[in-house]
């Protein structure tokens, strides 16, 4: 008897997990087609009469890139600070807390700079793109652009794509130099150097390669945020308690799936 | 040229739809529905509740795909079409829907002049007056700085006919157009969609489950139960119908559903171990 409802919740966990991965595999396979689809209007809309407006572009990177730019620019800043802070502390038991400067400089353009931007346009923007959608589907107003020969993806989907694209880079590079600019506050004042030396070491112990490797991923992450908040929006139903699950699951997963890619990048491109 | 374009709408429907059947996961909601409607004509399909009124129009629409059988609007076999010549049919269509469907983001203007915008290469003033010209149509001149939040009912599902008609579709669908409207308001709206088929030459397709409503502006009826067609007609021949499930539509009778005790039985257990 035991055995046997221990047999039929196996099998039920197992069906659950199978359904889980199912789900899983559909949502990716959605959102590649997205990707796709956003692709070939950016690409070939024009010749379908259906061109991505450079004025919706605009208007997605002034929401994306320019009204992130304070709340990030803090952030990275106190996260610069607090990077200093730690590794000073920690390398003076060495004494070797000058050290300090050259592993803010690589972590912060390799690493931190492009995840906090990353983690803060997926918070801004993954929510409010989910839910702007998830209203337009769930109003009717998907459909009315259909009807209208307006192809959906190419209006809604293509634009986010393409201001992603373009503000994801240089919303890395305002964190990389506010992040820097953080931990340089802090070194000047524990470290007692000017913030010239501070900044020659920096630029000392970069090289190209650590810009690049934050700007890689600065657009991997830019595909995947723009990926996961429409596709959510999309799939949005049920009244406002959908649209409210709807937002928090396009946030949930964006910051996920950057985690997550930036964890596999990482291992590749240290090799 | 306009004779022409008359002579050719004139051999064939606007719309045929034939033999169509389309599922909801495992559940039939249409079956074999044939409908064809004619040019300049209002088209009234009518219905209860879950009779598959709505799902037919959004299959007329091409919002989605047929399980099987065939509609042609304009003598296109819509599952045939290409990406860009639905764009070109879809340009000849206009759809007003249920709660209006306008953008909430643009104002009353804007959403009018999208598909201009996003169709044609007019010029801006050209648009804007294009635009006017509409929302004269329909009364809503001076109104189209509000945003979509801030007007009525009436004056949603005016604005959203605006945007309909701005491309001076052939062929005009009209989804519910008195649901949720006070008698006042949804007479208006009838009075307007007569207006418009006989100024505009166009054909409407009209979805609704008012009666009343139905009688007053339809030139034929059709009238769908449980995803089948009981009849189509003019609005006499329906109102004369001896068909027992027309009437109780007509009368609002309610009716008892036999009830067959093994069924029951067998739904009330299903799935139980």
């Amino acid at each position: 008897m035991a055995a046997e409802h221990a047999a039929t919740g196996f099998r039920r966990l197992s069906e659950q997990v199978g359904r889980k991965f199912v789900s899983g595999v559909e949502d990716f396979g959605y959102g590649a087609a997205l990707l796709g689809e956003s692709l070939f209007w950016i690409f070939f809309g024009y010749w379908f009469r259906q061109r991505v407006r450079l004025q919706a572009v605009f208007a997605e990177m002034m929401s994306i890139g320019v009204q992130a730019i304070p709340v990030l620019a803090v952030l990275a800043f106190a996260n610069g600070a607090m990077m200093a802070m730690q590794g000073i502390y920690t390398l003076r038991e060495f004494g070797a807390e000058s050290q300090i400067i050259s592993g803010i400089a690589t972590s912060v353009t390799r690493e931190f700079g492009v995840l906090i931007a990353g983690i803060v346009v997926a918070g801004r923007s993954g929510s409010a793109i989910a839910a702007r959608i998830g209203t337009m589907q769930m109003a009717q107003e998907i459909d009315a652009l259909r009807v209208m020969g307006i192809a959906p993806v190419r209006y809604l989907v293509a634009p986010v794509l393409v201001a992603m694209l373009v503000m994801m880079p240089v919303l890395t590079l305002l964190a990389d130099g506010m992040a820097l600019l953080g931990g340089g506050m802090l070194s000047v004042m524990e470290l007692h150097i000017s913030m010239e030396t501070y900044f020659d070491r920096v630029l000392a112990s970069l090289v190209p390669g650590d810009i690049w490797q934050g700007l890689l991923k600065s657009l991997v992450f830019a595909v995947l945020i723009a990926l996961v908040a429409t596709s959510n929006g999309f799939n949005a139903s049920g009244g406002a308690e959908g649209l409210g699950r709807a937002t928090t699951r396009s946030v949930v997963l964006c910051i996920g799936a950057i985690v997550v890619a930036d964890m596999i990048f990482t291992f590749f491109l240290i090799q | 040229m306009q004779t022409q374009a008359q002579t050719q709408t004139d051999m064939q429907p606007v719309i045929e739809v034939e033999e169509l059947v389309t599922y909801y996961g495992r559940q039939k909601i249409l079956d074999r529905v044939s409908l064809n409607v004619e040019d300049g004509e209002i088209m009234v399909i009518m219905g209860g509740s879950g009779s598959g009124k709505s799902t037919l129009l959004r299959y007329m629409l091409g919002l989605h795909h047929p399980d099987s059988g065939c509609i042609r609007l304009f003598g296109k076999d819509t599952s045939t079409l290409g990406g860009r010549e639905w764009t070109e049919l879809r340009k000849k269509i206009g759809v007003s829907f249920q709660g209006g469907a306008l953008f909430n983001s643009m104002t009353v203007g804007e959403n009018v002049c999208m598909p201009l915008r996003e169709h044609t290469r007019l010029d801006e003033n050209t648009i804007r007056i294009m635009s006017r010209m509409k929302l004269e149509v329909v009364n809503m001149a001076g109104y189209e700085h509000l945003m979509p939040a801030q007007l009525s009912g009436g004056m949603i599902k005016r604005a959203a006919l605006a945007r309909a008609l701005v491309m001076d579709p052939k062929l005009l669908f009209f989804d519910e157009p008195s649901a949720g409207l006070d008698p006042v308001v949804a007479a208006d709206l009838d009075k307007l969609i007569l207006r418009i088929r006989d100024a505009m030459q166009v054909a409407i397709v009209v979805v609704t489950h008012e009666l009343e409503s139905a009688f007053k502006i339809a030139d034929r009826i059709t009238v769908l139960d449980r995803g089948n067609i009981l009849m189509t007609g003019s609005v006499d021949e329906i109102r004369n119908s001896d068909n027992q499930r027309i009437r109780n539509l007509l009368t609002r009778t309610s009716e008892d559903v036999p009830v067959d005790a093994e069924q029951y039985l067998q739904r009330l257990t299903e799935g139980a171990d």
